[in-house]
């Protein structure tokens, strides 16, 4: 077994640093000694340099720009560690309720290891190839390949395109991953029901960190929508940092849905990194509506001319719950454009955080970049940070931003009570409403139709929660039924 | 009973005091129009009909029905029967029309005790009634006003109207900005929608719409009361005179 610190930190930064990474230590420490045979050499590389980069780093404070809005000091100080294979028994049915109606195929991983006896994988439609990662990599490594699963693609996607250099969590979870999904559509593959991912945690009696890794490749031409869903049982606290390396191929039209509806302890990071030839198509869905601290990184790099991306998010977030969006969008190539639309709901003393952050290279032209954060907040004690950052280097270009911060509107709210609609109700709707408009930009019905049950869901608990605190403290609930007129306040 | 009676009402916002004593009995079947200058406090009355909370009613007293229509929230007041024809019809991202108007009626008809309508009920009334205020099926997908023009919205008011079927409804200066044909197809949703349960209460600074709707009352309101009444001949001396003939009348007759 070998082990290594950090290349470059000097002995005092790495003593504070280990002290606080122990946990990290033990757990590479683990990893490397149960994989060393199974790994091939391409991989060990990768997680050792991965591994170096995170230990030297350690985690950010808010002094890094990139995290200035959410503090890690929770997340640093909870030992987390790995789960044990088998460390929880799920029965089948405690599964049933989280499955996607008219969902292709789907792939259980409790706390990080593939569940085969869980996942429905038979039948599954024409050029879709489906497989636990860590089983990929074992076939490719004993020569036992399925007919038509190639595994060297792995080798020639896995880890080039997260960025471990920025991104200490990326670089986490390249260095400690223990399984995930490995997805490939055929060219021209026209997959058109979804691919259900569904992670689960589960109470292991102690801390436990997962860290899924995610491979989709979309050969040229292919179609697909891939939902990646993270769910507790039970109420134990976990931390899941996931990262997902989408390559889309030439024209593919790929659809990304992140689905986080953990329990209020957890601490979910995920990094979903796009990688877009000529002409393709991708959207990714955000709908965040668990969790307790929750980031959630977006990368799309626009790689080939005529790419087109929709960056389309909902976070609801209530007691002292804090979702944290960080979007990069990098226009490599011209004639790419982008769209971000991103709502955020806060009740209680919930905190959320927009970061949108636009780069169009130099050779971008004639990019069309639009960006727009639009946040309703619930209560006075919630709060929201929504942070523009465009850097443009290209000289013909269109970039736009925009957000607001605003109240539920007394004016509609007004309109409606005076057709019949009951206050709470009124309010719900206007809620609903303004949730939905994430819903018209999803386009694969079956994951449409889902989203839109949890996001009834939420908020019906949201309005539930509400009338029980109204119940508690009537006087306390009076207040926030005067909204000022001119609630929306435009601050892009 | 009078389906409305309005006695001393004093109503004032933000501490300032817009109305200072409307005395007005309506009755079901009648048509009555409400003229009077800018700011004489002809939307605040309609405002507090409809209860809207930021009017503070500081004396007098409304019976709708024989209920006092002042412990009504406007949602109560909707299920009872009050209808506001809005002067500035609120815009809904997100909420569909269609399903908007029978989630009211619905909301409504639940109060009400009755039987709530599925989409096989609803549909055909809905278009029956689009057609009458001359307004495109189309309309039925999108949001509520959303991207409507003006004229539009106002016909789209009428329209909820119809749909509603309220005991008293308050237009609010729902002829404002109307070309002649929005004019025409308001006044005739209007007309067909008179009844001799139903009763309207007609804001209007101007004569135009009177033409098509001939009141059976009309009353002009000044700095909070209302300083005259008479038949619809009213109106046209309005018309011709001016309202501050009809203030200053109202001083001599009335001396504070």
């Amino acid at each position: 077994m070998r082990v290594r610190a950090g290349k470059g930190g000097s002995e005092k930064s790495m003593a504070t640093a280990t002290g606080r990474l122990e946990k990290y230590l033990e757990a590479y420490g683990e990893l490397i000694a149960l994989r060393q045979e199974r790994d091939p050499v391409w991989l060990r590389q990768l997680r050792e340099d991965a591994w170096a980069r995170f230990f030297a780093k350690g985690f950010p404070t808010t002094h890094d720009e990139d995290w200035r809005f959410t503090n890690l000091a929770p997340l640093a100080r909870t030992s987390f560690r790995r789960p044990a294979k088998g460390d929880a028994a799920i029965a089948a049915q405690e599964i049933e309720t989280f499955r996607v109606a008219g969902a292709a195929c789907q792939l259980v991983f409790v706390n990080g290891h593939f569940a085969p006896e869980l996942s429905e994988v038979e039948n599954l439609p024409k050029g879709l190839e489906i497989c636990s990662l860590q089983r990929a990599i074992d076939c490719g490594m004993d020569g036992c390949a399925p007919e038509g699963c190639a595994p060297e693609g792995i080798e020639q996607h896995l880890g080039r395109y997260a960025d471990v250099r920025r991104d200490v969590f990326a670089a986490l979870n390249t260095a400690l991953w223990e399984d995930g999904a490995y997805l490939r559509i055929r060219r021209r593959a026209v997959i058109e029901q979804p691919v259900h991912l569904l992670y689960v945690s589960a109470g292991a009696g102690a801390e436990i960190m997962t860290h899924p890794r995610t491979l989709i490749v979309a050969e040229p031409a292919s179609q697909a929508a891939v939902i990646e869903d993270y769910v507790s049982i039970g109420d134990e606290t976990a931390f899941s940092n996931a990262v997902t390396e989408l390559v889309a191929g030439q024209d593919a039209v790929i659809s990304h849905f992140l689905v986080e509806r953990e329990n209020l302890a957890a601490f979910n990071v995920s990094t979903l990194r796009l990688e877009q030839a000529h002409g393709t198509n991708v959207s990714s869905h955000s709908i965040l509506l668990g969790g307790g601290l929750v980031r959630n990184n977006v990368h799309p790099v626009l790689g080939g001319e005529g790419a087109e991306c929709l960056i389309n998010g909902l976070f609801v977030g209530a007691g002292r719950q804090h979702m944290d969006n960080y979007m990069l969008v990098e226009h490599a190539q011209p004639q790419c454009s982008s769209r971000q639309f991103y709502n955020g709901i806060l009740d209680g003393a919930a905190r959320g955080v927009f970061h949108g952050r636009i780069i169009v290279h130099k050779d971008a032209q004639k990019t069309d970049a639009k960006q727009t954060n639009r946040n309703l907040l619930l209560s006075d004690n919630a709060r929201i940070d929504t942070k523009p950052q465009l850097e443009i280097h290209a000289d013909d270009v269109k970039c736009t931003h925009g957000a607001t911060i605003g109240q539920i509107e007394e004016d509609q709210l007004f309109y409606l009570r005076t057709r019949g609609f009951a206050e709470a109700e009124a309010r719900n709707t206007l809620l609903y409403a303004f949730a939905a408009e994430c819903l018209d930009r999803m386009k694969e019905p079956a994951a449409r139709e889902f989203a839109e049950g949890l996001i009834r869901e939420r908020l019906h608990e949201l309005a539930q929660s509400r009338k029980a605190s109204a119940a508690a403290a009537p006087v306390e609930s009076a207040a926030p039924a005067k909204v000022d007129a001119q609630s929306w306040e435009e601050v892009g | 009973m009078a389906l409305l009676e309005i006695d001393d009402l004093h109503a004032s916002v933000d501490g300032h005091e817009i109305l200072k004593g409307v005395n007005l009995t309506v009755n079901a079947g009648e048509v009555h129009s409400i003229m009077g200058p800018n700011g004489s406090g002809k939307s605040t009355l309609a405002a507090v009909l409809a209860r809207r909370e930021t009017y503070e009613v500081t004396r007098g007293r409304i019976l709708f029905g024989g209920k006092d229509l002042l412990e009504m929230k406007p949602e109560d007041a909707a299920c009872q029967g009050v209808f506001l024809a809005f002067q500035y019809p609120v815009e809904i991202p997100g909420i569909g029309n269609a399903y908007f108007l029978r989630s009211a009626m619905n909301a409504i008809r639940k109060y009400r005790g009755e039987d709530e309508l599925d989409a096989m009920d609803f549909l055909p009334l809905y278009k029956e009634r689009l057609k009458l205020l001359e307004m495109d099926e189309k309309l039925m997908n999108r949001s509520v006003n959303e991207g409507f023009s003006g004229g539009e919205k106002k016909r789209h008011e009428i329209l909820q109207l119809a749909m509603l079927q309220p005991k008293l409804a308050i237009l609010d200066e729902t002829d404002s900005g109307l070309d002649i044909d929005a004019l025409r197809i308001v006044a005739q949703g209007m007309n067909a929608m008179r009844s001799p349960d139903r009763a309207f209460v007609v804001i209007t600074h101007y004569q135009r719409l009177l033409n098509y709707i001939a009141p059976d009352f009309v009353h002009v309101l000044a700095d909070g009361k209302i300083v005259r009444s008479g038949g619809a001949e009213l109106a046209l001396e309005l018309e011709e005179k001016g309202y501050s003939w009809a203030e200053a009348d109202a001083a001599q007759a009335l001396p504070a």
